[in-house]
């Protein structure tokens, strides 16, 4: 079968896995829209304070 | 993106997520307390006292199970509740599941601990754990998976937060780690005793597929979930930039994968196989050190909180061994490196570097942050953290100081030859050569666990403190509604 031979499925692999890294690189930066909605979930952490949790410190 | 107000501690379940930090503390003080033993065995023998229930083989996976599951584990239970339901601004989706995760894992890290002394044992590094534990152990982590997939799913925030997919990450890999690792043959039905599936190179090849993963997974992912919601709330700002967490995430848990056969190099594995774990270490370099800069550099701007803060301190340092055990982790796998490290106390020295200067003091950060929190306190006494803090900074560097003294000697001396081709150096003499660094290891210990006992008492007292508090504010309601 043309998959179990590792001359094939290496090169094949190697392909497969830099184009879904490219992707998400490109997913993550490629687009300045996208960008800011990314960055805006930065301050998830921040929406449920502090009204009854004291922040005493 | 929604906002929710958020109306109470009640709204979520903040009990199981207590129980477990301060189960956390209390595994914490024992594996610590029984790490420095066994490190004091080596420099001291005679703390064997010749029983094999002393001996340093039956303490030692008691030291790891005891630390790793039951301090760092209980840790990651812990913040992995109240970060997933504060960030999803919802509550656990079942109490009676939440409750059982806590009291089952709990039961396996007594149980696995009580069998390790009585000499029961699987030998396999990190997974000793005879197989009626380790079927606990996959029942309590199928809940725990079920509970916080549950938890994400009820969200009230569209977003899922990117702490809880290394949350995820952990937990999904730890369950195909741990399944296939233990899968096991028992003697008989009533014995502890069981045999592996795998034999001779696959045997040893899973098993590090297991180990490295461990790291991996359970001592690095889920910090980094731990790392990217405490360090952003303690330094009061948002991580530096959550692109590059995304681009950390994927890289980071593709690359971990490959490189367990980096601890077979020099082996009857074969020789690709290692070449390739060796690469995929290097290469494991980038996304480390990207989240390492995502943390730093979240302090960008306010780096005055290092001076003043040591909450701050203990997360910084933390990053910082993180930063430096990633470069020494991908440079020992190098074949030349290995060749000079494996077998030796450097390899010991790096784990420690990772475990006491990375997991431990980010877990400590983030219990200091969200302890006082639970309770509705503030911290009983910031000196004694400043006093944590560095007790347990001199004590990590009393420890790998020393043992890249003796890693290296150790190596250098089982190598030498002398002018006859014959090995130079007998292997009792390299055993004495380390004497002076096995008793600055074991005095390294001490620092750190006198450290962990401190931050111990202060947590009791902050929660005698915060219960104090408490119970007076309801004297008060109580006092005023009856004047109303």
């Amino acid at each position: 079968m043309w998959f179990s031979r590792p001359e094939n499925t290496k090169p094949l692999g190697l392909v497969i896995f830099f184009v879904t890294f490219i992707g998400i690189v490109f997913y993550a930066y490629g687009s300045k829209k996208r960008s800011d909605q990314l960055e805006s979930y930065r301050n998830i952490p921040f929406m449920d304070d502090e009204e009854d949790t004291k922040d005493k410190q | 993106m929604a906002v929710t107000t958020y109306s109470g501690a009640e709204q979520y379940n903040f009990e199981v997520v207590k129980k477990f930090a301060v189960m956390s503390l209390v595994w914490a003080v024992v594996g610590m307390f029984v790490g420095v033993y066994i490190a004091s065995e080596l420099a001291w023998p005679f703390l064997n006292f010749d029983s094999p229930y002393f001996s340093f083989g039956r303490f030692r996976p008691v030291h790891t199970t005891s630390v790793i599951f039951g301090f760092g584990g209980s840790a990651l239970f812990a913040t992995s509740y109240y970060v997933v339901q504060r960030t999803c601004q919802t509550r656990l989706i079942s109490d009676g599941m939440a409750s059982f995760t806590f009291w089952g894992w709990m039961a396996a890290i007594a149980l696995a601990d009580f069998s390790y002394v009585l000499g029961y044992t699987q030998s396999r590094e990190y997974a000793e754990m005879e197989w009626p534990i380790d079927i606990l152990i996959e029942i309590v982590w199928v809940t725990y998976l079920i509970l916080f997939v549950g938890t994400i799913m009820r969200r009230k925030q569209p977003h899922i937060y990117v702490a809880n997919w290394f949350y995820l990450a952990f937990i999904l890999a730890t369950a195909l780690l741990h399944t296939f690792n233990n899968l096991a043959m028992p003697i008989n039905l009533f014995s502890m005793k069981s045999y592996s599936l795998f034999s001779g190179v696959q045997d040893a090849m899973t098993q590090w597929w297991y180990g490295h993963n461990a790291v991996g997974f359970f001592l690095t992912a889920a910090f980094l979930g731990m790392m990217y919601y405490f360090v952003p709330k303690q330094a009061g700002r948002p991580i530096y930039s959550y692109r590059l967490s995304i681009v950390h995430f994927w890289a980071l848990g593709f690359m971990y994968m490959w490189v367990g056969a980096h601890h077979l190099h020099w082996t009857a594995l074969p020789d690709w196989t290692s070449s390739l774990a060796a690469a995929f270490s290097i290469l494991l370099l980038m996304p480390s050190w990207g989240g390492m800069i995502n943390g730093i550099m979240t302090l960008s701007g306010a780096w005055d909180k290092l001076r003043t803060d040591p909450i701050m301190r203990f997360m910084i340092v933390a990053l910082s061994f993180y930063g430096m055990s990633t470069f020494e982790g991908p440079m020992m796998s190098l074949k030349e490196v290995n060749a000079l490290s494996h077998y030796t106390d450097w390899t010991v020295g790096h784990v420690h570097s990772g475990a006491l200067g990375w997991v431990a003091m980010i877990s400590f950060g983030s219990l200091y942050h969200m302890m006082p929190k639970l309770w509705d306190t503030k911290m009983y006494s910031r000196k004694l953290i400043e006093w944590h803090f560095w007790l347990a900074t001199i004590g990590i560097v009393l420890y790998i100081v020393a043992m890249w003294i003796s890693g290296i000697t150790q190596g250098l001396m089982w190598r030498a030859f002398d002018q006859f081709g014959n090995l130079q150096y007998s292997f009792v003499e390299s055993v004495a050569a380390m004497h002076p660094f096995y008793a600055m290891r074991a005095i390294g210990g001490m620092f750190f666990l006198t450290g962990a006992v401190l931050m111990a008492f202060n947590m009791l007292m902050t929660i005698r403190q915060g219960k104090r508090e408490s119970a007076a504010l309801e004297a008060r309601l109580a006092a005023k509604l009856a004047h109303a």
